[in-house]
Formats: C-alpha cells, structure tokens, sequence
C-alpha cells in the first residue's frame, strides 16, 4: 500500500510509528496553542453581544467544540477499535487506548460548561432532557471502555474485550447527535450542520471553528504522545522498546 | 474468503444488528423520551394523567400578568394551535420573555390550568449581535408593508 510515494504499511509497525509519532508532537502542540489562543481571542473579545443571552453564550466557543470533539473522538475510537478486531493488529488496538482518555475529557468539559451555560440561560444546572442525558451516557461509556481494559489482565483480551465494547457503544453518537431532532428537548438544535446554513453572526462561527480545529490539534499531539506511552510500556519486553525506553530516560535527563 | 474479510463481515453485521435493535428500543420508547408534552397532545389528551409533567411551547404575547406579591404569574404557553393557562409562583429565568419558548414542569389542574413548580427558559439555535436582531425586526416589518402595498419602493 503506498500513496505520495510514501509505504503507509510501514507505519502499521510500532518501531516506525514511535518516531513518526515523536516528530508529529510538537507541530501538533503548536498548533493547538496557536489555533485555540487566536479562537479563544476572536471568542472573547472581537465577537458580538448575543442580542439575547448577553455575554453568557461565549461559552459556545469551549462547549459546542468539545462536544463535538467528545462524538468524534468515540467514533475514531471505536473505528480504531473495530479495525484492530478485523486486522488484529496491535497498534490498532493502542491507538483506541490512547484516545479514550481525551474523549472523556472532552465529554466530561462538554458537560461542564453546558451545566455552567445552562443555569443562567435555562434556570437550571441540569435537565434529563435526551441530548444531556445521552452525552452523560457517553462519558460513561469511554469509562467504561477503560475501566474495562484495566480490569483484564491479558493484554490480548483486555484489547479485544473493550474494543467489542467501544463497538457497541457507537450506536449512541447518532443519538446524541440527532435528539435535538427526534424529540422534544430543552437542548436546542444544532446551530451548525453541514446541510444548513449557519444560524450565528460570522465572528461567532470563526471562533468556534478556529477552536475545533484547535480542539483537533491537541487531540493528536495528546494521543500520539500517550500512544508513545503505551507503546513503550507494551513492548519494553522486547529489544526496541527497551532501548526506545532508555533513550527517553536519557533524553529527560 | 480470508479471515480478515470474514472478521469485517461479522463485524459489520453486528452493528448492524445492534442498530436496528437500538432503532426499535428507542421507537418503543419513544413517548417516554420526550422532555415536554406540546399543548396541543394537553388537548388531546396524550399526557400522563394524575402526575407530574412538562409542557413547552411559546410563551404568547401579552399573556404574561403579575399578582400583587410579585412572585406569582400567569403566562399563556401556546403552539400556534392550542393554549394553555400556566400559573407558576417563583423566580423566573433570565430568558424567560414573551413570544420565547419555555418549559414548565407541573400539573394539570381540573379547570385546565397547568400549576408549574419549575419553569425554564428554552432557547433557540439562533446567535446574533443585537443590531442584527434589530435589523432582522425592521426588514420583517417593513417587509410586511411592502407586500400589502405590492409595489416596490425605491429608497
């Protein structure tokens, strides 16, 4: 398989990931800082008032992109997931490890700030209307993902167990995603979509895609700097790993 | 057919499996997902009879009156089609305005009064600066005027 000139297969192996991944950090990192300072800028203080809720709605720019972030890291998640099951390739199965964490995180700010919006907006922290309860299910879904990978300790079926797991769990981000459709939610439907046109001021939806893609950024410099981890815990077993583990020793020194 | 291709294939028809199973829970469950029942399902009958509920809709024009304790109001919540009467004593939310939606959680009453304990404020998809709303409001206006006098004023 080779695209651009360039063996993708290659990297399916932990050996040439490990330094592609070490290269990819940094420019990830900085784009991340750069992309969600600009965002965070435009979002602050060039955007307008909203003409209703006031200065309250600026936390779209951290919530409406964590949301997001927080389907679609369970999605690449679960592909990760469904592929290691079908290739049963090991880096696969890592990948799906190191992106969990993130997407709960993601989930869980997600949550946050719509309860921190949500109380001076609706009057209440939080409501079991279908959207919040369903982006609640998820967190604990990627919890579950990982509580359930810990508790095995063979690594082959701590993989495929929770990799089975995150599979079955993909059936709820089109439900967390199309509620505000189905049925009747305090949660207001999307302002954004892809088949519509936006229903902000521009300012605002600059911002809130500067912070997405910002979003995306330190998700792949996040990811690939555990994925490192993993791989280096996984493998210190055998000879590259080892040595991968003590060239990171003598470099932090 | 290789291992692989037959591991996608069980895969795939997993999920698909799963997704129509998910499709039918949710179909059965489905009156129970809803967050608020719409006035006009109040007038049909279709709401839980004897407990507590929401209502939501818009809250209608000039409906909204104050008692003299300044903490009990009686608002109008509509769909366009039916109305029902909303009594609710307490704080409102900020958002909560005339011609806005809202969520009232409560009970029916024999007179047909909804007795709120809890009202929320629902807010629309829509984010623009004030003088855009300002704007949109005028052309809506005048948009209605000009339509009436069928002929196209130049500025």
């Amino acid at each position: 398989m080779s695209f651009m000139g360039v063996n993708w297969l290659k990297y399916s192996s932990p050996q040439a990931f490990y330094p592609l991944a070490g290269s990819l950090i940094p420019w990830c990192a900085a784009a991340a800082i750069l992309l969600i300072g600009v965002g965070l800028y435009i979002g602050f203080f060039i955007a307008p008032t909203d003409f209703q809720q006031g200065e309250a709605y600026r936390i779209i720019f951290v919530h409406v992109p964590a949301a997001w972030m927080s389907m679609f890291l369970y999605v690449v998640m679960a592909a990760w997931a469904g592929l290691g099951l079908g290739l049963n390739a090991r880096l696969s199965f890592m990948m799906a490890q190191a992106i969990a964490p993130t997407g709960a995180m993601f989930t869980f700010l997600a949550l946050l700030t719509g309860a921190m919006w949500g109380k001076p907006t609706w009057g209440a922290w939080w409501v079991w209307d279908a959207r919040l309860t369903s982006e609640l299910i998820l967190l604990f879904q990627y919890a579950g993902v990982m509580l359930l990978r810990t508790s095995i300790d063979d690594l082959r079926r701590a993989d495929r167990a929770s990799a089975v797991l995150a599979l079955v769990g993909v059936v709820n981000v089109p439900i967390i995603y199309f509620s505000v459709r189905w049925w009747n939610t305090l949660h207001q439907g999307a302002s954004v979509s892809m088949t519509a046109a936006p229903k902000m001021a521009a300012t605002m939806l600059t911002a809130m895609l500067l912070m997405t893609v910002g979003f995306w950024m330190y998700s792949l410099a996040v990811t690939l700097a555990r994925m490192r981890c993993v791989m280096v815990e996984r493998e210190s077993l055998l000879s590259w790993g080892k040595q991968a583990s003590m060239q990171e020793v003598a470099e932090a020194r | 057919m290789k291992p692989r291709h037959k591991r996608f294939a069980l895969i795939g028809l997993g999920l698909i499996t799963l997704a129509l199973a998910t499709m039918l829970v949710l179909n059965a469950f489905r009156s129970n997902l809803v967050f608020f029942f719409t006035p006009t399902q109040v007038a049909n009958g279709e709401v839980p009879q004897g407990r507590s509920f929401r209502i939501g809709g818009m809250v209608e024009d000039g409906s909204l009156t104050r008692e003299g304790d300044g903490l009990t109001v009686h608002f109008i919540v509509t769909d366009l089609a039916k109305r029902v009467p909303v009594t609710f004593k307490g704080i409102l939310p900020d958002l909560f305005k005339e011609g806005k939606g809202a969520v009232a959680q409560g009970q029916l009453v024999a007179d047909g009064t909804f007795i709120a304990s809890e009202v929320l404020a629902k807010h629309d998809e829509n984010y623009m600066p004030p003088e855009a709303a300002d704007a949109l409001a005028k052309a809506k206006a005048s948009g209605a005027q000009s339509s009436s006098t069928l002929v196209v004023q130049p500025q």
